[in-house]
């Protein structure tokens, strides 16, 4: 493994507002990287700095150890599928996928054999003679994946790849996407701001905000231990908890009721945050409060969500906590106090 | 109902025309009455080489100005769709579409003055005529053709220009292969524009023309202070067929094109 795309302190600016703040990746060949973020975060900005559309005003990006400051779109190691999928409306699809083995200048026999091969990958020969507008979305954004894999990039950048297919569609799309990285072996960036979309097909997510890397780990590592509240709220929702901490190990938190365990070492004295899942807590109608890692409450309100139940509950010092509840377990009714517990292995401390 | 609107529409947009083309096979001298089926008118038409002259010049004159017109005019759209901003655009893009709205008197008038400053100045153009009804005509056609051409323009996806550039294509290749085709009609519905502008003026060109410079437009109005004769019901006639030959070629070759390439691809996939 080695790497392939390095970016150093990219910042970009449209006006006044700062899109990219000195962001810092790098990522290897074949590796399939998420980048997640909300809107305004910069993650598609990102995407069109690699790609060359945009000049960043500060910091470089290298693909393949060479500075690309300069180098026009066309001449970049890297292909894009576009949000919107940007097929050429008057080619068929077979000219589309054949528009940019035509710019290499390849004999007319290597490009059909190329495009017919690219196009049985995803199971659309038989559309080789239709136009964009004849197809399916679904179809649309094989034509459009297949149109950058077929020059065998060593990068491919996806812009919300999944973003305008129907839900029933997607995670399957999403899978083949997989399947079509590791057979290609192209290393590959997505954009996305679907949490769910990133864990479970990336590599490593990179998370953003504000135009800043947040946090760069694998699914498991950035759902388990969260660097910042941020990442935390981000995937899956956590509860954030506020206390100060004591000389026992223990945090306090006013504002929950409650006192934490800790398992990493905080200076007395000094305010720290902490993340808890709400599938990890365990919530109980009746009960004796245990000292630590455990909090009363009141059910406010109860979802259901096929798989369990989504409750929150008024802590006595003030704060609403998300607990999840699995949907074999009995809900009690709404205004009844409550009894919460959780291990202490679900208390996440974060970085800020 | 909706029928009896549509025929009624269709009859009000027709009915002249067809009348028109009735009288052309009249017998009789007057314009307006019908004599008998004869084809007299045509075969007059064929042997008035003076008519004939004039509306092969006219048809000339059309064919250079349309062309001249979309170039320029493509060019001028290609500017105010594509330069987002730069000194005066907002001005820049009101002088560009004032022949739209300034009346016809007027801008012949000042084409007149112009050719007649340049005369002076450079000894260029040394008489009206045919060139000076052409470059007249081009520069009211460039306006028509720079609308059409930017309102095409901003409507385009530049997606699909990045597109091709991240496949690989030079800025010249993404003209010619993504950027051109997609314009291609705005450009043909631009040039017919000034086509059919210059085909039918009699305005603009009565100021800039010279003797030797009379199109088709400027005789009719002419032979009309004489009196009408059928003749010219005859030469509606020949128009109109003619024109619907060329958009019924139009119509085939577009369906052709179509239908060929999209068999054509099927085959090499």
């Amino acid at each position: 493994m080695s790497v392939l795309l390095a970016l150093e302190g990219v910042s970009k600016r449209f006006g006044a507002t700062l899109a990219l703040d000195g962001l810092s990746l790098a990522m290897e060949r074949g590796e399939f990287v998420a980048l997640l973020g909300g809107s305004g975060s910069g993650k598609s900005t990102l995407l069109r700095v690699i790609a060359g559309f945009e000049a960043p005003e500060a910091g470089r990006v290298l693909l393949d150890g060479a500075d690309q400051a300069g180098v026009p779109p066309q001449a970049r190691p890297c292909a894009m599928v576009f949000q919107n999928y940007a097929l050429f409306p008057h080619l068929s699809v077979f000219d589309n996928v054949a528009y940019g083995l035509r710019r290499e200048g390849l004999p007319k026999l290597d490009i059909a054999a190329r495009v017919g091969q690219a196009l049985a990958m995803v199971g659309l020969e038989a559309m080789a003679g239709r136009r964009p507008h004849q197809l399916s979305g679904g179809q649309r954004q094989r034509v459009a994946l297949v149109r950058a894999l077929v020059k065998r990039p060593p990068l491919v950048l996806l812009d919300e790849p999944l973003g305008a297919l129907d839900a029933g569609l997607r995670e399957a799309t999403g899978q083949e996407l997989r399947a079509l990285q590791r057979a290609t072996g192209s290393a590959f960036v997505m954009v996305t701001h679907d949490q769910a979309e990133a864990l479970a097909l990336a590599d490593r997510v990179a998370v953003l905000e504000a135009g800043r890397l947040v946090q760069c780990a694998p699914p498991q590592e950035l759902y388990e231990s969260p660097a910042t509240r941020f990442v935390a709220g981000f995937l899956g929702g956590a509860n954030v908890l506020e206390g100060v901490a004591g000389t026992d190990g223990l945090l306090h938190c006013p504002a929950a009721g409650c006192t934490l365990r800790l398992t990493t070492l905080v200076p007395p004295g000094s305010r720290a945050a902490v993340a808890l899942r709400a599938e990890r807590i365990t919530l109980s109608a009746e009960g004796e409060l245990p000292p630590e890692n455990a909090a009363t409450g009141v059910l406010r309100g109860v979802t259901y969500q096929g798989a369990g139940w989504l409750c929150t509950v008024a802590l006595a010092g003030g704060q609403t906590l998300r607990v999840q509840v699995p949907a074999d377990r009995a809900v009690p009714p709404p205004g009844v106090p409550v009894l919460l517990e959780w291990p202490v292995a679900a208390n996440i401390l974060l970085a800020e | 109902m909706s029928r009896l609107m549509l025929a009624l529409g269709l009859g009000f947009l027709w009915l002249p025309i067809l009348l028109l083309v009735g009288y052309a096979f009249s017998a009789s001298a007057i314009p307006f009455q019908w004599g008998g089926f004869s084809l007299r008118w045509f075969a007059a038409l064929a042997a008035d080489e003076r008519l004939l002259e004039a509306a092969w010049l006219s048809l000339r004159i059309a064919l250079g100005a349309a062309t001249l017109a979309t170039l320029l005019g493509g060019l001028v759209g290609w500017v105010l769709a594509r330069q987002r901003a730069f000194r005066g655009r907002a001005l820049f893009g009101a002088l560009a579409g004032a022949p739209l709205v300034l009346p016809e008197v007027v801008t012949g008038l000042s084409l007149l003055l112009t050719f007649v400053a340049l005369q002076g100045l450079l000894g260029w153009p040394t008489e009206r005529g045919a060139t000076t009804v052409l470059l007249a005509h081009a520069t009211l056609g460039a306006a028509y053709a720079a609308v059409v051409v930017q309102s095409r323009l901003s409507q385009l996806d530049r997606g699909l220009e990045e597109a091709a550039a991240d496949l690989g294509a030079s800025p010249a290749q993404v003209f010619r292969t993504i950027t051109l085709p997609q314009i291609a009609p705005a450009l043909a519905a631009a040039w017919l524009l000034a086509f059919t502008l210059s085909l039918d003026d009699v305005v603009v060109a009565s100021f800039v023309s010279g003797p030797a410079g009379t199109t088709l437009p400027m005789l009719l109005f002419s032979r009309l202070r004489l009196g009408l004769t059928p003749e010219i019901n005859a030469l509606g006639a020949a128009i109109l067929a003619l024109a619907a030959l060329a958009l019924g070629l139009a119509a085939a070759m577009l369906h052709r094109h179509s239908s060929h390439s999209g068999r054509d691809r099927g085959k090499a996939g």
